[in-house]
């Protein structure tokens, strides 16, 4: 299957600011985002995922690189000239306009038929369940509805890529997740290339075809939710997304040397001390005379419902988190028991600092 | 919900203070209505009611020409500063902040700092120069003065709208296929015209009721209502100039009225 570029962002610098104040809030990304895709920035606040967001949108130039949407060069082009609509954080809905008069702005703006702004208008309103509130104002909606309106009139006229800067941060939880939902099902009966931002790495586990993670400026890793999760290239990346247990180990033949003395089997050509990855439900909690197992002593134990959390400590000191479910060995694992651990096959990640 | 513990109309002498301010600011005014009702020549005695002091307004050709040339100057002169305004107002606002914003905030609002005297003594020196090069005696300059003097009026209820509106709006217009002039008259222009004509009646009030500076600026023949009303106050008062003084109150309070109408918030 051939899949084809919609956006190409290439060695894009974004610098604000002249001479030695400048500040890099992009420095030299490079992406591919795949057309039909939902495909997720993902960094902590400062990270630049916002500034690639403009860009694309047109917002601002780039300093340095280009972007091209279906292989043309679109860095020069103002906003209104780029078939790219945005859901913008605050929703930037107009105030005096009705749901329909917003929904449809775009279209009129873009000189279509009267009769055509209509039916695309009464189709969004359908596709966003608020066919109910067309001739309301805008400022008489909850904030879930002004999402929807937001959501309807960047969708209406039918852009090539959609991009939505964080449109869920100021929802409530349940609201939130129904939105989540609600989204992904959008982007599924549209077919519209989504480009969504986003600093929740749940939002983006859940709702993404692939993730692009970033972090002061640069673009750690892209990949699907499950590629960033069980393989992350480097600390950042697998410190932002879940919880990890990070161990100094040193590379020996076959593998890696944790601490004191189990090789943990893993592929890594680096030599020398390097850092090992691992998920808490990766660690298994084993018998300390387990041959191979890497001992450890239960230093708490905290009860989450589902699951209960061991934290262990190794034989130098280093603390390692363990999930496993509940009700299973509690009664024998307590404080200060010695034990073993061992690590599910292949889940060790080596990282690259 | 108010909080209690400091309250305060609940201070002792609260109503009275306030009943007095009151009765200080409107009594005078109220006078002056009254006795443009006389029917006698004095502004002292009352004796009985009657409105032809209206009439001998009305029929008065020097008030006339007065309020058609105070008219056309305040129609003029807000329009002028009402555009000037919007365009400064945009151009302080609609922007990211830049190097000199406070000076220019400042510099378009000195007219309300400096004295109007020294204004009007400024604009006399000035014009008198330009009246020599050119040969010009029109309204020409009274309708710039005033224009000048109001622009601060203007640009104040103008600033203050568009600073309560998201700056995000015109980047959703333009987002949305909207060119610069669409987007400013689609969405800009709709949302801060409650702001302009607020900014234009005050400019107008301003204009209207203006005195030390059209005294100084005006060349002969050139009366607007306040200052014939000042002309004729120097002879002999008479209820006439009440009945002048009750119609601009009338218009006054008219224009402030929608004013404030068109400024509250809406909920």
């Amino acid at each position: 299957m051939t899949t084809q570029v919609t956006i190409a962002v290439r060695n894009v610098v974004k610098a604000f600011g002249a001479g030695d104040a400048a500040v890099r809030a992009l420095d030299d990304v490079s992406l591919d985002i795949r057309k039909g895709e939902f495909f997720t920035l993902l960094g902590p606040s400062g990270c630049g995922k916002t500034t690639l967001l403009r860009l694309i949108a047109g917002f601002e130039m780039p300093t340095e690189g280009q972007i091209l949407l279906d292989g043309t060069d679109i860095s020069a082009l103002p906003p209104n000239k780029r078939p790219v609509n945005t859901v913008f954080q605050s929703y930037a809905l107009f105030p005096h306009l009705t749901v329909a008069q917003n929904i449809g702005f775009g279209l009129q703006m873009q000189g279509r038929p009267a009769a055509e702004v209509d039916a695309t208008t009464k189709r969004m309103l359908a596709l966003v369940k608020l066919d109910a509130l067309a001739t309301r104002k805008t400022s008489q909606l909850s904030g879930g509805q002004q999402q929807r309106v937001a959501l309807a009139r960047a969708l209406a006229p039918q852009p090539k890529v959609l991009l939505l800067d964080e449109p869920l941060s100021a929802l409530d939880l349940k609201l939130r997740k129904e939105m989540q939902i609600e989204l992904k099902r959008l982007q599924t009966e549209t077919g519209i290339t989504f480009v969504f931002v986003t600093h929740d790495q749940e939002e983006a586990l859940t709702m993404s075809d692939r993730i692009g993670v970033m972090s002061h400026g640069k673009l750690q890793q892209t990949g699907t939710p499950r590629e960033i999760y069980t393989t992350p290239v480097n600390r950042f990346v697998a410190s932002f997304i879940g919880e990890t247990n990070f161990l100094p180990g040193t590379t020996v033949p076959g593998g890696v040397r944790i601490g004191s003395g189990a090789v943990v089997e893993t592929a890594t050509s680096r030599p020398g001390d390097v850092t090992v990855a691992i998920r808490p439900e990766q660690v298994r909690i084993v018998a300390a005379s387990d041959p191979g197992a890497i001992p450890a002593t239960i230093t708490n134990l905290v009860y989450f419902g589902t699951d209960t959390h061991f934290h262990l400590a190794l034989a130098d000191g280093t603390e390692v988190v363990s999930r496993l479910q509940s009700g299973t060995d509690e009664a024998r694992l307590t404080p200060g028991t010695a034990v073993g651990l061992r690590f599910a096959p292949g889940a060790a990640q080596v990282l690259e600092d | 919900m108010a909080d209690r513990s400091f309250e305060v109309a609940r201070l002792p002498g609260f109503a009275t203070i306030a009943i007095t301010a009151f009765v200080i600011l409107y009594l005078p005014i109220i006078t002056l209505v009254a006795f443009s009702f006389n029917a006698g020549k004095s502004v002292a005695v009352w004796e009985g009611f009657s409105l032809h002091w209206y009439a001998d307004a009305w029929a008065n050709d020097d008030v006339k020409s007065a309020t058609v040339r105070s008219l056309i100057i305040a129609v003029s002169a807000s329009a002028i500063a009402t555009t000037v305004a919007t365009m400064a107002a945009l151009g302080t606002t609609r922007r990211r902040q830049f190097k000199g914003q406070t000076f220019i905030y400042v510099a378009i609002n000195q007219p309300l700092m400096v004295p109007e005297i020294v204004t009007a003594v400024a604009l006399l020196i000035f014009f008198g120069i330009v009246k020599t090069w050119t040969g010009y005696q029109g309204l020409g300059y009274l309708i710039a003065a005033h224009a000048a003097f109001c622009t601060p009026f203007a640009y104040l209820p103008i600033r203050a709208r568009l600073e309560g509106m998201d700056l995000s709006l015109e980047t959703a217009a333009a987002d949305l296929y909207a060119t610069p002039w669409q987007a400013f008259r689609r969405v800009t222009l709709p949302l801060l015209a409650p702001g302009i004509m607020a900014g234009a009646m005050l400019a107008f009030v301003i204009s209207l009721d203006d005195v030390v500076i059209t005294e100084f600026v005006k060349s002969g023949g050139q009366d607007t209502l306040p200052t014939y009303m000042l002309g004729q106050m120097r002879r002999a008062i008479s209820p006439e100039v009440n009945a002048i003084s009750t119609g601009l109150l009338a218009l006054t309070v008219i224009l402030l009225t929608a004013f404030f109408l068109l400024t509250r918030k809406k909920d």
